[in-house]
């Protein structure tokens, strides 16, 4: 099976070729297996093929932002790490960053340290989810099975520490909800290993296949400026070549350290732009991220032991001014522009999450594809729907 | 007297059998396939190790509301399910088991097979043209296009058998097998594997269910009993096929104690070929309906074709 980057031909044997076709709008979604949520696409095709395609968001809107203004700081961060729930521990660590900005509020090095390591796992865990569905999507079943075995040894510690498995709530302004529990870091060390040891057989799985590889290999060419236009970030956007990451770019955390010269931190690219080279982002991210979750484990070893928060005043304000604090989430750039006039909530809250801009940038690649290839394409803007419709 | 009293217990036994083969490939299926993926399948059901799960399935299934969609074609739409289920059981009427453990032994009953399922598909068709649902309109016509063009190579892969054993009966095929058969007719072997397991719409070949596209295919908007009628028909069509290849490419019953245990011999060799076909369904994702279209017009025909020439060189030297 050969297909070669760019427009592929269909030749479907049927009739004099000159017979006439009408084309017919297709509804995928809002409910449907392919869009794991409800987004819906409607879709134009002629035959199976993709004459125009638009994305219609909005099904999950919650209003995220609007809620935001009638809470205090302390209860925004539950509410937001919900947008993307495959990557709550990042979200809700935009939040309190801003929030600490504008405070001047200096963290306590051992809490900076504990939030890096756990944002990484929080990055592993998200990135195995997509490992499994997505060759689920192309008809793989067993990778799911493969990779939520590991995100099981992960969301063990996650929830050892934190108490939770999805929703961790485990930032607050100025640090972390409490300390790590003892002997933790050891068994994190562990899992770590663990995950890492069989990561092989669910890459064997997926890299290695002929026919995965024919599915995607040259399907859904993303061009850098496409990224430009659309905003598309994170490892999509990175998979076309546009060598951003904020984790090095504009350190936060301890990611200064970790993405400097001699950090095991590393920003991984490739330059096809198509399906697979997105995958295979999202596999060496995942390798990535074990290694800076090693690296945050060894200093959390060596950090005396010491307060992980700020004793916060019982009325939180945060002091009139506007700032803008961007994070590395695991799908993509995700931002929050907090607007404050000196309350205990914010004026205004706007959310900039990753998936919404990642989706849009559909409309432009599905148009000439087959319907499968849509689902090839789809999977691999690697979305949470409740990112794109907040 | 006697001759329906055979007849009725004949074909008595071609539908236990195609009733409990089935079943046992569909349980092989679930328990094969959660023990590749580190699951453990159903374990409840039955008792012991979820036996009796695809009992409970049928239950369940019969307990389900019959709907049938205000817009479909309502005769096409309810007959379908039969047409894809009879004529696999038609087809296990002429596979021998051993020499004189046949249900009915036709002369030509390797054409007889290959005519048979093939009209299996009319039934798939008419699902999705009687649905009046895009999803299953798309379906039916990668069913169509996909069975189109692999039912030559798996007619030549045949032909080639019929070839070298002299004969068109599945029974004398077996008869005249021997074990340098088994890289004498390797290609044609392999092509028939694969367009059987194209055939019968399973992975990696089956788009033309693919559930993340197109929902269901053309089973989208069946329910209850007519729904479980499909799934039996793929899972019967696995038995068909898994019991031909063991027939056709190892020899059927031949095999130490052949006179005692030979039917027991077809029946391994057959359920050896039905866990091949889970297995790959457990390793590989589908391809896409162009890449699966060049795949039978490019590589397998042409497979079939020098297998069979190989064949008839072979057959014309030698004799």
């Amino acid at each position: 099976m050969t297909s070669s980057a760019g427009q592929r031909e269909l030749t479907v044997g049927m009739g004099a070729g000159g017979l006439a076709t009408a084309d017919m709008v297709l509804n995928i979604g809002p409910q449907h297996p392919a869009t794991h949520g409800v987004l819906r696409l409607r879709i134009v095709v002629d035959g199976e093929r993709i004459v125009s395609a638009e994305p219609i968001v909005g099904y999950m809107h919650r209003g995220a932002e609007k809620l935001f203004e009638v809470r205090d700081y302390r209860q925004i961060v539950v509410l937001a790490n919900r947008h993307d729930w495959l990557s709550a521990f990042s979200n809700e660590l935009g939040v309190v960053l801003g929030v600490e900005r504008m405070l001047g509020m200096e963290v306590p090095e051992r809490a900076v340290w504990a939030r890096t390591l756990l944002a990484e796992l929080n990055r592993v865990l998200n990135h195995l989810m997509f490992l499994g569905s997505y060759p689920l999507e192309l008809g793989a079943i067993t990778p799911v099975f493969y990779a939520f075995r590991e995100r099981e040894e992960l969301q063990a510690v996650m929830e050892e520490a934190s108490g939770g498995r999805m929703h961790y709530m485990f930032n607050r302004v100025g640090g972390l909800k409490e300390d790590l529990p003892a002997g933790w870091l050891e068994r994190v060390r562990y899992a770590v290993r663990a995950v890492r040891g069989r990561l092989p057989e669910l890459e064997s799985l997926i890299v290695g296949n002929e026919i995965l590889e024919a599915r995607t290999r040259g399907v859904g060419v993303l061009t850098a400026e496409l990224i430009g236009a659309y905003g598309v970030s994170g490892p999509i956007a990175r998979a076309s070549g546009v060598d951003l990451d904020l984790r090095r770019d504009e350190p936060y955390l301890a990611y200064g350290e970790l993405f400097g010269p001699s950090g095991p931190g590393r920003v991984v690219t490739r330059t096809a732009g198509d399906c697979l080279s997105r995958l295979e982002v999202l596999l060496e991210q995942v390798h990535v991220s074990l290694d800076l979750a090693d690296a945050c484990l060894e200093r959390l070893h060596s950090l005396p032991q010491g307060p992980v928060n700020v004793r916060l005043p019982k009325v939180l304000k945060v002091p009139e001014g506007d700032l803008y604090t961007a994070t590395e989430n695991p799908l993509g750039l995700n931002g929050y522009y907090l607007v404050s006039r000196g309350e205990k909530t914010p004026w205004r809250l706007k959310l900039r999450s990753a998936s919404f801009n990642n989706v849009a940038v559909l409309a432009e690649v599905l148009p000439g594809n087959l319907i499968a290839d849509m689902v090839a394409i789809l999977g691999s803007m690697f979305f949470v729907v409740g990112d794109i419709d907040k | 007297m006697t001759d329906v009293l055979e007849v009725t217990l004949r074909s008595v036994s071609v539908l236990a059998a195609f009733l409990v083969l089935p079943l046992l490939v569909g349980q092989a299926e679930h328990k094969v396939m959660a023990h590749m993926q580190g699951r453990l399948g159903p374990m409840y059901a039955g008792g012991f190790h979820g036996w009796a799960q695809l009992v409970a399935d049928g239950v369940k299934f019969v307990q389900k509301e019959d709907i049938t969609p205000a817009a479909a074609d309502r005769r096409v739409f309810r007959f379908a399910p039969a047409v894809a289920l009879v004529p696999y059981l038609v087809a296990m009427a002429v596979i021998p088991l051993s020499p004189d453990l046949v249900a009915a032994d036709a002369p030509a009953s390797a054409l007889f097979v290959l005519a048979t399922t093939a009209v299996g598909i009319l039934g798939t068709l008419m699902a999705g043209w009687a649905s009046a649902n895009k999803y299953s309109l798309l379906g039916a016509m990668r069913s169509a296009a996909q069975l189109l063009s692999y039912e030559l190579p798996l007619v030549l892969a045949v032909a080639s058998v019929c070839l070298a054993a002299g004969s068109l009966s599945l029974g004398g095929i077996a008869q005249a097998w021997s074990p340098w058969w088994l890289i004498w007719q390797l290609p044609g072997a392999l092509v028939f594997l694969v367009a059987a397991v194209a055939e019968l719409q399973r992975p990696p070949f089956d788009m033309p269910v693919a559930d993340a596209e197109i929902v269901f295919g053309a089973y989208t908007e069946y329910t209850g009993l007519r729904f479980a009628f499909f799934l039996l028909a793929e899972y019967a069509g696995i038995v068909v096929m898994s019991l031909l290849f063991a027939v056709l490419y190892l020899g059927g019953w031949q095999g130490p104690f052949s006179d005692q245990l030979g039917w027991l011999w077809t029946l391994l060799k057959g359920l050896v070929i039905a866990v091949v076909i889970i297995w790959l369904r457990v390793a590989w994702p589908r391809l896409r309906e162009d890449q699966l279209q060049h795949l039978a017009w490019i590589v397998l025909v042409p497979l079939a074709l020098a297998q069979l020439a190989l064949t008839g060189v072979w057959v014309v030297v030698s004799a």
